[in-house]
């Protein structure tokens, strides 16, 4: 039982990650919750412990020491907090054993597929595939991938209500032929949620139940203008419990020991950024770029999407990132000359050895090369999926006549976005924050003025799962301790001729004398904020510059402080191009990490 | 945390070795504990099911789906040929006779009376297990297959490419620090562990695929020639599936590395013996790293595999696996306990390594060491 809200003193919460469990100590003092120690300990679910709850033990044993206080009664979380020893609350994410993998199917790739895509990644699930009558694949081929994946789960849908069943009973067909197994162990039957045409369910029930652990939702589409995710979000989050945790080693113990049931670490992290792009009204975009995967959030316009790339990261799948975006692409961001052999083959060795850490200058340039690149390419990806849906019918007005608009537009306008937070080693552990700032500014290119925060030990999972019993301490312990506020970037949409005006900034901040500055088009400089508080901005591009209101209108903002301060980024946008002659490219970026002071020298 | 290095590969000449042989699906294990068994002994054997056709009955003698059932010539569950007639339905007033005949020879599965659509499956398909390495079978798993145990000289790469193999080590280069160059390579290493010294190259891949050589086993290897010889980038090291006729593994790293000494010195110790090769290499949880493994006689005890887990102390032999040391050897000459800056400004934990070749010392980060284990 959950203690009420107001009368929990102290929080413990764990994220058991594939390779890492973390743990995290909250207490409440005079000036609300804070986050006091953290600890961690390698993950156990692997052989030869087989068991999660060691690592879980162990990473707390290192908050007990750290924190002067006990939480452990030999191998038990104290609780409630007695005194000075135990916790009030303990909380658990887990993304241990490759995290929840799904395979999803729909009638339509780009419509009841696209949706069931979007219902398993909110959830926070890898999706290993989509079936769909239309994915070019024949029945058999459809099969033997069925077969061949091992998923941990099956959410299958298709059809609105009211429409066809036969095509969806198809595809009970497919996958009864298939008979895949679960990941998991072969004595348990494979988690299927059919949240599909309704009309349907007879039928899918009647071929599904007594081979698989089927369970009936609502449509996730009821009509082709409703999209209703959260039905199969939920029955999602409820059989990651039931089956998928229950027979991971150890999580039935560890299960015991929390009241709120443990959620997938993506799912996590998307409830807490939903959570802040509510409360400040504003678009929200969050990247978490790991060793394996690069998982995106964004909420825009009210809606919550989130994409994992599952092989885009910055050690394991290294090397997928220069296959994927092309050695040039990297090499465009470094400003020295790197011989193409040289640099295919450090890549490798980083994919080959993936804990090693750049030592020289050099290797950190060339490795926050590589992450620009996957970060772009994974905000690629997930642009292409946040989109509105498709398919719908819409009433066009005599106004519209002269705007060609189509359905199945991307939801994601970067010139609407209000906050981008970035996580992941390359990010949070960048040795001077001005990088991580310029990583996501390069790989996003956000527009007008975008505030940019990095996320400083990775805790929004564990925050996430906390905020759905106790919202309060969430988001306190969220600003205070674990977001570092880097500060705004301001950059004006269109095109221009390096050298020609471009910007006039006039910043005033509380103690800081004001500040007015010109900046031209193809600079890149960066103005002072306060740390805390903020500032207000009035910038006014030149003719046919947009920052938002308009072309050439003058933009009036606060911005909020940060450790960088505000970047302001006249290198254009729409187009944003680099020189394509070698030497000016390097002379401009090194021109561009001077004047941000980038890094300590020139490299 | 407990390891902020990378425990290291290891090189050894004698360690026993427990090898799962298992079988995708259940099946019939073949041998039995305690039975001696070589590198091609098949241990175990099973059958997969055949892959799976549909035929749309319904669309082919143009009826409704629930009349399906009612078309069927034979039974579900019969043996069928390929191109035997199913299924029959009158159509125009009994005047014309629609039929439907089947892809692939197989077994009725399934018919459904909503869709139409008849599931057809293919024979099983046969599938063996060997026991990959000469030793004892130490442990049977009933009807999945056997724990294969040795005594054995053991080498662990890097990365590797190409399944299991085995064959005679022959020593194709002179020094640890020589390319294997095309020209090295002769009929005779045909069916062979060919070792080679720093660094091969894709032309001398090829004319070992020419050659018919088992495994190519050297330090460094250019990830652009591994494109060439896979036909596309690799994205995930996970690896073992390829077909290339041979199976490769590197020792050292991708550039060129000099064969570690003691790699080279074990593998020429060991040559004209029988060696058992895997390329299979996957870096994620659960890490499988290539192997070498040279049998030296059936062990005397069915103990568990020896434990080589050791920390990083002063005078540990370890090898840099980074830039700008990277490939150098040497002993750990102090473990400062404080943080310590990088050139790239971050702080973390750092040793001093007094390099093997010249004795010069340098700082490097104790993540960028490998320790090379006995």
């Amino acid at each position: 039982m959950i203690a009420p809200p107001e009368s929990i003193r102290s929080i413990l919460a764990t994220d058991c990650g594939s390779t890492t469990t973390k743990a995290i100590l909250i207490e409440k003092g005079p000036e609300g919750y804070r986050l006091v120690v953290r600890g961690e300990a390698p993950t156990t679910v692997e052989a030869p412990f087989e068991d999660v709850t060691r690592g879980v033990l162990n990473a707390v044993r290192e908050v007990e020491e750290l924190a002067g206080r006990k939480i452990l009664e030999g191998e038990r979380i104290v609780s409630p907090q007695s005194g000075d020893q135990g916790v009030d609350l303990y909380v658990s994410t887990s993304s241990a054993g490759g995290g929840l993998q799904m395979m999803v199917s729909g009638l339509v790739l780009q419509m009841t597929g696209e949706s069931a895509q979007r219902a398993a990644l909110g959830a926070g699930a890898i999706v290993m595939d989509v079936i769909a009558l239309n994915d070019g694949r024949r029945p058999h081929e459809k099969i033997r991938r069925l077969r061949q994946l091992r998923p941990d789960m099956i959410l299958l849908s298709g059809g609105t209500d009211g429409g066809d069943v036969k095509r969806v009973a198809e595809m009970a067909e497919i996958l009864v032929a298939a008979d895949p197994k679960a990941r998991l162990g072969s004595d348990y039957r494979l988690p299927v949620i059919y949240a599909g045409n309704r009309d349907a369910a007879p039928l899918v029930r009647e071929c599904l139940d007594s081979r698989t652990a089927l369970t009936v939702v609502p449509n996730l589409r009821p009509s082709l203008e409703r999209e209703e995710l959260k039905p199969a979000r939920d029955a999602i989050h409820e059989l990651f419990m039931e089956h998928v945790m229950a027979h991971a080693p150890g999580y039935k113990k560890l299960m015991t020991w929390s009241p709120v049931p443990i959620m997938p670490t993506p799912g996590a992290v998307g409830i807490i950024i939903e959570k802040v792009a509510r409360r400040d009204g504003i678009a929200v975009v969050g990247v978490d770029i790991g060793g394996a995967t690069t998982d995106v959030f964004s909420v825009f316009q009210g809606v919550f999407n989130r994409t994992v790339s599952a092989n885009l990261g910055m050690s394991y799948s290294v090397s997928n990132v220069m296959a994927e975006a092309g050695i040039e692409n990297i090499l465009r961001w470094v400003p020295f000359p790197v011989d193409e052999v040289e640099l295919r083959n450090r890549v490798k060795n980083k994919m080959i050895r993936p804990t090693t850490i750049p030592q020289t200058l050099e290797d950190l340039v060339i490795e926050q090369a590589i992450a620009r690149e996957a970060l772009r390419l994974a905000f690629q990806q997930h642009r292409s999926l946040a989109v509105g849906l498709r398919g719908v019918q819409s009433e066009r007005t005599i106004s519209d006549i002269m705007t060609q608009t189509e359905t199945g537009q991307s939801l994601v306008s970067l010139m609407d976005l209000g906050l981008l937070v970035g996580s992941g080693g390359v990010l949070s552990h960048a040795p001077r924050r001005v990088q991580a700032a310029l990583m996501m500014i390069d790989a996003f290119l956000p527009e007008g003025l975008t505030h940019l925060a990095v996320d400083s030990i990775f805790m929004a999972p564990q925050l996430g799962v906390l905020s759905s019993v106790h919202e309060e301490a969430a988001t306190q312990v969220f600003e205070r301790d674990c977001l570092v506020r880097l500060g705004a970037v301001l950059a004006p949409v269109g095109p221009g001729k390096p050298g020609q005006p471009c910007l006039e900034v006039r910043l005033e901040a509380q103690g800081l004398p004001p500040l007015e500055r010109s900046v031209r088009f193809g600079e890149l400089v960066v103005l002072p904020l306060p740390e805390e508080g903020g500032a207000k901005l009035r910038a006014t591009p030149d003719r046919g510059l947009d920052l938002g209101p308009g072309k050439g209108r003058a933009l009036t903002a606060e911005v909020r402080g940060g450790v960088v301060g505000l970047i302001v980024d006249c290198r254009g946008r729409r187009p944003f191009a680099l020189p394509t002659v070698s030497a000016t490219r390097i002379d401009r970026l090194r021109e561009w990490n001077r004047a941000l002071g980038v890094y300590p020298r020139d490299v | 945390m407990a390891h902020a290095y990378t425990p290291g590969l290891r090189v050894t000449d004698s360690a026993l070795i427990r090898r799962e042989r298992r079988l995708p699906l259940k099946g019939t294990v073949l041998v039995a504990r305690g039975e001696a068994v070589e590198a091609d002994t098949v241990v175990a054997r099973t059958e997969l099911p055949g892959n799976v056709h549909t035929v749309n009955i319904a669309s082919r003698l143009s009826v409704d789906p629930a009349q399906v059932p009612g078309t069927l010539r034979r039974p579900v569950g019969s043996k069928v040929e390929k191109g035997e007639v199913i299924a029959s339905a009158k159509s125009l007033f009994g005047l014309v006779t629609n039929t439907a005949q089947t892809p692939v020879e197989g077994t009725i599965e399934s018919v459904s009376h909503v869709t139409g659509q008849l599931i057809l499956r293919e024979p099983p398909i046969p599938v063996e297990v060997g026991a990959y390495v000469r030793g004892v079978v130490a442990e049977v798993l009933p009807e999945e297959g056997v724990v294969v145990e040795t005594q054995a000289a053991f080498v662990q790469g890097i990365f590797g490419v190409g399944g299991e193999t085995f064959g005679e080590v022959a020593i194709a280069a002179e020094s640890p620090d020589q390319p294997l160059l095309p020209e090295l390579l002769s009929p005779t290493h045909r069916g062979k562990v060919v070792v080679g010294g720093a660094y091969t190259s894709h032309a001398a891949l090829q004319r070992a695929r020419e050659l018919g050589v088992a495994a190519v086993v050297v330090g460094g290897f250019d990830d652009q020639d591994l494109r060439q010889l896979l036909g596309r980038d690799l994205g995930v090291a996970i690896t073992g599936s390829e077909e290339l006729g041979f199976t490769l593994v590197l020792t050292e790293g991708f550039g060129h590395i000099c064969m570690a000494d003691r790699t080279w010195r074990l593998l020429g110790a060991h040559r004209g013996e029988l060696a058992s090769v895997s390329g299979a290499t996957q870096i994620r949880a659960g890490v499988m790293r290539p192997e070498i493994l040279i049998p030296r006689g059936v062990p005397a005890r069915a103990a568990a595999e020896e434990s080589h887990a050791t920390g990083l102390e002063v005078g540990s032999l370890l090898r840099v696996i980074r830039e700008p040391h990277f490939g150098r050897i040497g002993h750990v000459a102090e473990l400062p306990p404080e943080l310590r800056p990088l050139e790239s400004e971050a702080k973390v934990r750092v040793l001093v390594v007094e390099f093997a070749d010249d004795h010069t010392r340098a700082v490097v980060p104790r993540a960028n060491v490998e320790l090379i284990a006995e």
